[in-house]
């Protein structure tokens, strides 16, 4: 990996890779993950107690999700149909520029200036708000831990709980420093209470509301948000314009195929049997109706996904619900944090997404940054295979399949040295004699090789050179008298 | 309903999703899929209800269908709600104001706001001049613990959402054991109201630490009243 270039979109490629360290050597993070992510572990456990009701109920929201996806072109058309029979106007868009463009292009034709936006991270994904407030519409975000890292000016470090990152001290100072007539403290009540006041003012001003979508139902033209603060029902129910955007992929067939698949979600990520509030959006306004919006527009955004689509192993991907349990889990995110991931989606699930999304130009390191330890695949609750998609990926890097299914950015990890590298190794893993060989010449010469010669310098960096023993252990084990068999 | 990009992108993203090729999708389910039913509770529905929703740190009260607007009055009056939102149309709204004006102006409780106008016009009441509010409900879940509200033109949707304390009245003949089964036995394929919400208790966060507090944004209490056969 060449450190210290950039794409064409200005990230610095290996990420990851850079940004590691500094977040290892943070205590005050690693403490804040590790604690969150302990507690987050235990409730989840406590929910699945019974391992054959988690199995029978894991097969079924697998099934509903591949399913949905098998039929994905025509669950879409059909998604659309329902939505426009509903009242609900349907965009389409291949590119986060064409989603921002339309998002915009609803607010300014009905003269929107202000919105207040619910959790999501589709959002985050193509960059809506920077995008809105360049063209002077003011956004809010509502959901507390969204309006925590609205203030302090950062991305979410967990797409479930996006200020899991900061203690209760750090979000005190940021209140009183921010909140106007608010003064410091720790009472997590009284921080609450400060955000509602703030907000209520905001929801009531609002032009508009944007949300997320957690499950889009074709069968009835539904759309399912779920959430426990009541801020996604706010941002949908209070100002006159609903704007809704989803990837593509988050098409269901059937309302039946709901209650399964809500039951994983809720339990998988926050140890809850259900969340607060399950919204289910199916227009906008009736005749007749005292409140709720007007208007609804739902955005379909592709961004990549229909090119994951088309590779049958990679199309696992897709079937992601969202839940975090695999960032949970994972033994590398606990230490190293969200924002070390750079991009929306961290964790093992973004490890898989985000090369996919942004290329492994750009991203190469992150299928890497795991020790393929399996516990994602362990809790995944519609059983996306992601170590043996990470390790797909790293090939993908190296030798890209055929060009027409390729993942964007594939080959761009090549090196020659690194190809001869392993050409030489497989030469002398494969001939018995050559093994033998070389295995002599390292016992010999191996100790005399100096710490600081690459690429032997990355492994005494950290550790002490290792002594190469003068007798192999084929032949300690031939003087011991052992033969062949 | 597109503009000319919006078919383009539909098109293309269409044809790249055609264009890929497909795995056969066995019309059977996968091995284990099949094993899973939907919870069921049968005579302990009632209780489970309960117990869910005062594991959310919901209030449940059995009441009868003749009694439950004094046993309202005395919740309320109780908790010191001076002003209580309701529907003046629906069935339980009349119901309420019948009882409150037979009771007479001595009788104490709060007194009844209507939401009688659309939200443009009631905003400032919704927002900040309501203590509670009163709705009914389209049935309950026992295995969640969750009050289903399909909101309707009498019933409006901010009801259960603004004010900080929300009273939902749920019949016990309408308890589901599971939302699967609620979704099958009233028959929501064939028909969706404009918002259908499922409510398992007052608002809530854990957003910072993972402490729990609540009432971030909607309700602080949710109190549900079990309308018993």
């Amino acid at each position: 990996m060449t450190p210290e270039t950039r794409t064409a979109t200005g990230t610095p490629r290996a990420a990851f890779t850079g940004k590691a360290p500094a977040a290892l050597n943070d205590p005050r993070l690693r403490a804040n993950f590790r604690r969150a992510m302990d507690g987050l572990m235990a409730k989840r456990a406590a929910q699945f107690a019974d391992p054959a009701e988690w199995a029978a109920l894991r097969a079924r929201g697998t099934e509903a999700r591949a399913r949905a996806l098998a039929k994905l072109p025509e669950l879409l058309e059909r998604l659309e149909r329902r939505c426009t029979e509903n009242g609900i106007v349907v965009h389409w868009a291949e590119t986060p520029a064409e989603a921002n463009a339309i998002v915009l292009g609803i607010l300014q034709a009905a003269g929107a200036r202000r919105v207040i936006k619910g959790k999501s991270m589709v959002t985050e994904e193509i960059h809506l708000n920077a995008h809105l407030e360049a063209h002077g519409i003011t956004t809010v975000e509502s959901d507390l831990g969204e309006y925590i890292i609205q203030l302090a000016g950062e991305a979410p470090s967990h797409i479930v709980m996006p200020c899991i990152h900061k203690n209760k001290a750090e979000i005190a100072a940021l209140f009183a420093a921010r909140i106007p007539g608010q003064g410091y403290t720790e009472t997590v009540d009284e921080l609450t209470a400060a955000a509602r006041r703030t907000l209520r003012g905001e929801f009531a001003r609002a032009d508009a509301g944007i949300s997320g979508v957690n499950f889009a139902v074709a069968e009835t033209g539904t759309l399912v948000l779920i959430e426990n603060e009541g801020n996604g029902r706010l941002s949908t129910t209070l100002p006159p314009l609903h704007i809704a955007v989803t990837g593509i992929e988050k098409a269901l067939e059937n309302l039946e195929d709901v209650p399964p698949l809500l039951s994983l979600l809720t339990r998988s990520a926050t140890g809850q049997p259900i969340t607060t509030y399950v919204n289910m959006i199916s227009g906008p306004r009736r005749p007749g109706e005292k409140d709720g919006p007007h208007a609804v527009h739902l955005v379909l955004l592709d961004n990549g996904r229909s090119r994951i689509y088309g590779d049958p192993e990679l199309r696992d991907t897709l079937r992601c619900i969202r839940c975090a349990a695999c960032m949970n889990h994972c033994p590398v995110y606990t230490r190293v944090g969200g924002h070390t991931y750079t991009f929306t989606y961290p964790g093992p699930i973004g490890k898989i997404l985000t090369p996919q999304i942004e290329g492994l130009d750009c991203a190469g390191d992150q299928p890497h940054a795991s020790s393929l330890c399996g516990a994602c695949a362990e809790v995944c609750p519609v059983q996306i295979p992601i170590p043996e998609l990470l390790v797909r990926l790293r090939g993908e890097a190296v030798h890209p399949g055929p060009a027409a299914v390729a993942v964007k950015g594939g080959g761009s990890g090549y090196t020659l040295f690194e190809s001869l590298g392993w050409r030489c190794s497989t030469l002398v893993f494969t001939s018995p004699r050559l093994y033998r060989t070389v295995g002599r010449l390292a016992g010999w010469f191996g100790t005399l090789m100096p710490g600081w010669l690459p690429p032997l310098n990355r492994w005494t960096r950290f550790r002490s050179k290792p002594r190469f023993a003068r007798h192999s252990l084929h032949q300690l084990a031939r003087k011991g008298g052992y033969d062949h068999e | 309903m597109n503009d000319g990009p919006g078919i383009k992108a539909r098109s293309r993203i269409l044809a790249r999703l055609r264009a890929a090729p497909q795995p056969p999708l066995s019309d059977r389910p996968p091995p284990g899929a099949a094993d899973w039913t939907p919870p069921v509770h049968g005579p302990t529905r009632l209780a489970r209800f309960r117990a869910m929703l005062e594991a959310s740190r919901a209030e449940v009260h059995e009441v009868t269908a003749a009694d439950w607007p004094a046993r309202l009055r005395e919740l309320l009056t109780d908790r010191g709600v001076a002003r209580l939102l309701y529907a003046p149309n629906s069935e339980i709204g009349r119901r309420l104001a019948a009882a409150w004006s037979a009771a007479g102006p001595d009788a104490g409780g709060p007194a009844l706001v209507a939401y009688d106008r659309p939200v443009e016009e009631m905003k400032p009441v919704l927002v900040d001049g309501v203590d509670a509010a009163l709705t009914g409900s389209r049935g309950g879940i026992a295995h969640t613990g969750s009050v289903v509200l399909w909101p309707t033109a009498e019933e409006p949707r901010l009801m259960s959402l603004l004010p900080p304390l929300h009273v939902a009245l749920v019949e016990e003949a309408a308890l589901a054991d599971s939302l699967s089964h609620a979704i099958a036995a009233w028959g929501w394929p064939r028909g969706m109201p404009a918002n259908a919400l499922l409510i398992s208790g007052p608002s809530r966060t854990a957003d910072i630490e993972q402490t729990l507090a609540y009432g971030v944004h909607g309700p602080k209490a949710l109190i549900v009243l079990v309308i018993v056969q």
